[in-house]
């Protein structure tokens, strides 16, 4: 089907709409990462480009995905010659740690990304834009159709700044579409493809409550200190993760608003079931959804007018005229290293190999009234707390509480939260005596220092360079 | 203390890991049932290591040993009582002569370990028809015995029954089993709830037992810690009386007073010794502010 | 002594050790894991201190470890070695 419009936005395929951009070498093209796991567009884009003889160019997308390998075939073709992202799956981490890049990939937050748009440091001349619904004029969505896949929030500002929009979509709709989530006179083309991602993989599974038990002890001990903590209160308003122990945790929340009799204003960030469900049984007003992880959250955002679908300037941007971030009351966040001054890593694995990234992570410490960490104080063999972590991804000072099963420890600038928890009766310890009773288990792991080259930056929310990473060596 | 009794596989180095933390009254490392034959060797190793070396905190350890008739009994019981074990639960006793077959490897375990005499207890796991009507004779058998403990799942085998989730067909057995229990000054100890995902089941069975005079359960699900302290927690207005039972004897006894009464009711011993085991449980669930232990889930608030 | 026979113990399960002891005429100590680098050296050391409280000074050992503690390694280990030399045994015994 190529139906006939006046602007001529809809383009036969990603080659003429790559052609209709003048994208040139060394440029850069963008991408949203709502497809998650099933997402085709990024490939299809990438291997456009190929086959059109671009080379040297820069992928800036909110995240690298595991499905996103090919991209590495792209890479080794001097096709791609950077990438910045919020977050890289271990799949291409690894080959990025590795050194596959001449270039150091640069990390940013879901808030700096938009921020550098916003304030120019970052510029996208080409963006791509998977929608699950678009008309001929490029007004689109992701909530409908069959690739559905909810909140195009991270897209957002890609669509805002860069210099030529494509959508991209596998379901044309009639001229307009009503909900739109990005309105026509930001884009340039509309592609129209058989499938922009793998419905099965888009919505693929983290988003059910654990059944282990320690991260359900874990989840019980971060409910009770918030509690504690005395947020929770009506206008009570939170963020999680789509973890397992994390979905425990709101689950148990859930029950403790429940019990008090509060009805909380807003749940953000990754929405879930999880929290949807909370929304329909009155125990928050709102949901301020910048990515849906399932299909129950994709189904609300559709359908439920106070499941409200945020772009990720509003989520979290700095150089936004506010955030919803700077309105949150708590946040409940993993890691796989913290430091014993309550730094953060979430970017590399305890070898220092690149497997993850801070998505909204230092975002929301900053912006929340408690952030806390949320892990298990041992992973095989190896301790969570150490001196100093391998890649500084949140700082230290915005972290309030960590809470692991062994019992939480809190951060020495919270004497007030100390007191609480301790009236309480929660087990809080220093984040030394956690990090004693780790060793005790595990023994005293050998430090590890990674000196090769440079193979990522680090930036934090604001853009300055909070670390980098580098070559693992074996 | 032993409303909860949780069963660790005893090969599984990653459960044993968990129990480090698990908010149970007692932790039972299982090297019968959930260990294969040709695995007993590596499971008593790797039991006795984890008691040697990790840190258990306050709960009471306990081994579910083999059968007296195997011949790996004699080698658990002698490994777990040098490894440190409070106690060893012994399957499939019936009568005397399963105990006192116990009995008598511990008497020699605990002078290889350098342990005094009786260091060990015994916990007596009946779970056949002749064992339930043997029930008295085997907790009569040894001082070493502290609690009988239902497996209702192999005695329903042993009755030719269907196990259900009414279990009226252990209601017997269950009666039977307090009975003589408490008659020897026992703990008693229910058979295990065993829909690991029906936590609100569990409560209610763990509720029953209460009623009938068990003070605890065995417990083979992490998920059904909480319903089980939730049933053994007494109501704030049981464990005020019992506070002013105790407190209405301390006075007597001061002022020397024989007979006590309080509300207009004489207190004798039988009503002290139940005041004094539900301040207990009240203490246990984090109900007098005594903090025994980092507070779990279904101990204190709710 | 010596290892006269193969046997093995543990599983490669997350937080356990696969122990594979082989005849050797030198004592060998193989390590695979996750977190070899880290515990590597830890690792070894516990595996020469069973090894020698066992008295076996000659033989291969293979350590395929997932982030198992120092406490399953130890009794993985001296249930293989266990079991090397109880077949053995078994085994001499059965053929007299």
């Amino acid at each position: 089907m190529k139906p006939k419009h006046r602007t001529g936005k809809v383009m036969p395929t990603l080659e003429d709409a790559i052609r209709a951009s003048s994208l040139k070498n060394g440029m850069t093209i963008s991408f949203h990462h709502h497809l998650r796991a099933g997402d085709y567009v990024l490939n299809d884009v990438v291997r456009a480009c190929a086959a059109l003889g671009f080379s040297d160019l820069t992928v800036n997308a909110s995240a690298i995905m595991a499905c996103h390998t090919p991209l590495l075939e792209a890479i080794r073709e001097g096709v791609v010659t950077g990438i910045e992202c919020n977050f890289m799956h271990a799949a291409v981490g690894h080959a990025v740690s590795q050194g596959i890049l001449e270039q150091p990939v640069l990390f940013r937050t879901h808030g700096g990304r938009p921020a550098a748009l916003e304030n120019g440091t970052s510029h996208i001349n080409v963006a791509f834009i998977a929608a699950s619904a678009a008309d001929a004029e490029g007004n689109c969505n992701g909530k409908e159709g069959s690739s559905a896949f909810g909140s195009i929030g991270y897209a957002m500002s890609d669509a805002e700044h860069a210099d030529y929009v494509v959508v991209v979509t596998d379901n044309l709709m009639p001229y307009p579409l009503t909900d739109v989530s990005i309105p026509e006179n930001l884009v340039d083309a509309v592609v129209v493809c058989d499938s922009i991602g793998d419905p099965d993989r888009i919505m693929s599974g983290t988003t059910r409550i654990t059944r282990d038990p320690i991260g359900l002890l874990i989840a019980d001990y971060t409910a009770r200190a918030i509690e504690a903590s005395g947020l929770i209160e009506n206008g009570f308003s939170f963020q999680t993760g789509a973890g397992g122990t994390s979905l425990a945790a709101a689950a148990y929340i859930g029950e403790r608003m429940r019990k008090r009799g509060v009805t909380g204003s807003f749940a953000s960030g990754g929405i879930t079931g999880l929290l949807v469900d909370l929304l329909n049984e009155g125990l928050f007003t709102s949901l301020a959804d910048v990515q849906c992880f399932d299909r129950e959250a994709v189904v609300s955002i559709r359908q439920n007018p106070r499941h409200v679908e945020i772009s990720a300037s509003r989520y979290a941007s700095p150089e936004a005229k506010s955030a919803v971030v700077d309105r949150l009351d708590a946040v409940i966040l993993g890691a796989t290293e913290v430091g014993t001054d309550f730094s953060v890593n979430v970017h590399t694995d305890s070898n220092g190999m690149i497997m993850g990234g801070s998505g909204g992570h230092s975002d929301t410490a900053a912006g929340a009234s408690l952030a806390v960490i949320a892990a298990p104080l041992v992973r095989a063999r190896l301790p969570l707390i150490v001196d100093r972590p391998q890649t500084l991804s949140t700082p230290g000072d915005t972290i309030d509480l960590l809470v692991t099963q062994f019992g939480m420890a809190c951060n020495p600038r919270r004497p007030d939260l100390h007191d609480r928890l301790v009236d309480a009766g929660l087990p809080v310890f220093s984040i030394e005596e956690l990090k004693e009773k780790a060793e005790l288990l595990t023994g005293r792991p050998r430090l590890l220092k990674n000196e090769g080259r440079v193979v990522a930056r680090v930036n934090d929310r604001d853009g300055d360079e909070l670390d980098v990473i580098r070559t693992v060596s074996s | 203390m032993r409303r909860s009794c949780l069963f660790l596989p005893g090969n599984q180095p990653s459960m044993l890991q968990n129990g480090m933390v698990l908010a149970c009254d007692v932790l039972i490392f299982d090297l019968e049932d959930a260990v294969s034959e040709n695995e007993k060797d590596a499971a008593r190793e790797l039991v006795s290591q984890a008691l040697l070396t990790l840190d258990f905190g306050m709960r009471e350890i306990v081994v579910r040993v083999n059968d007296m008739e195997t011949p790996h009994a004699r080698l658990d019981i002698i490994r777990v009582t040098e490894a440190g074990a409070d106690a060893v639960m012994v399957p499939k006793t019936v009568g005397a002569t399963t105990v006192l077959k116990a009995a008598s490897i511990l008497d020699e375990a605990e002078e290889k370990a350098g342990l005094s005499h009786g260091s060990v207890s015994l916990i007596l796991l009946i779970e056949t028809a002749m064992g339930i009507e043997k029930a008295l004779e085997a907790a009569s058998a040894s001082s070493r015995v502290s609690a009988l403990a239902l497996g209702g799942e192999d005695l329903a085998a042993d009755l030719g029954c269907r196990r259900t989730k009414a279990s009226h067909e252990l209601y017997y057995a269950r009666a039977k089993l307090v009975m003589a229990g408490r008659a020897c000054g026992l703990d008693v100890i229910d058979t295990p709830f065993t829909d690991a995902r029906d936590a609100e089941g569990c409560y209610k069975d763990a509720c029953y037992a209460r009623s009938l005079g068990f003070n605890g359960k065995l417990v083979i699900s992490p998920h059904h810690l909480e319903p089980v302290h939730r049933a053994f927690r007494p109501d704030e207005s049981e464990v005020a009386y019992a506070l002013e039972v105790v407190e209405a004897m301390r006075r007597g006894k001061e002022e020397g007073r024989g007979a006590v009464s309080l509300r207009g009711k004489m207190i004798d011993l039988p009503v002290l010794t139940q005041a004094k085991r539900t301040i207990e449980l009240a203490e246990a669930s984090g109900m007098l502010g005594t903090k025994r232990r980092a507070p779990a889930k279904g101990d204190g608030e709710e | 002594m010596k290892i006269l026979k193969k046997a093995q113990a543990g599983t490669l399960e997350s937080g356990d050790v696969l122990v594979t002891v082989k005849p050797s005429d030198t004592l060998m100590i193989e390590i695979e894991s996750p977190v070899a680098r880290q515990f590597g050296d830890a690792m070894e050391r516990s595996a020469r201190d069973v090894l020698e409280s066992m008295g076996i000074y000659e033989g291969a050992v293979h350590l395929a470890d997932q982030g198992a503690l120092d406490c399953t390694l130890r009794a993985r280990l001296h249930t293989a070695i266990h079991r090397a030399l109880q077949d053995y045994d078994a085994d001499v015994a059965g053929s007299l």
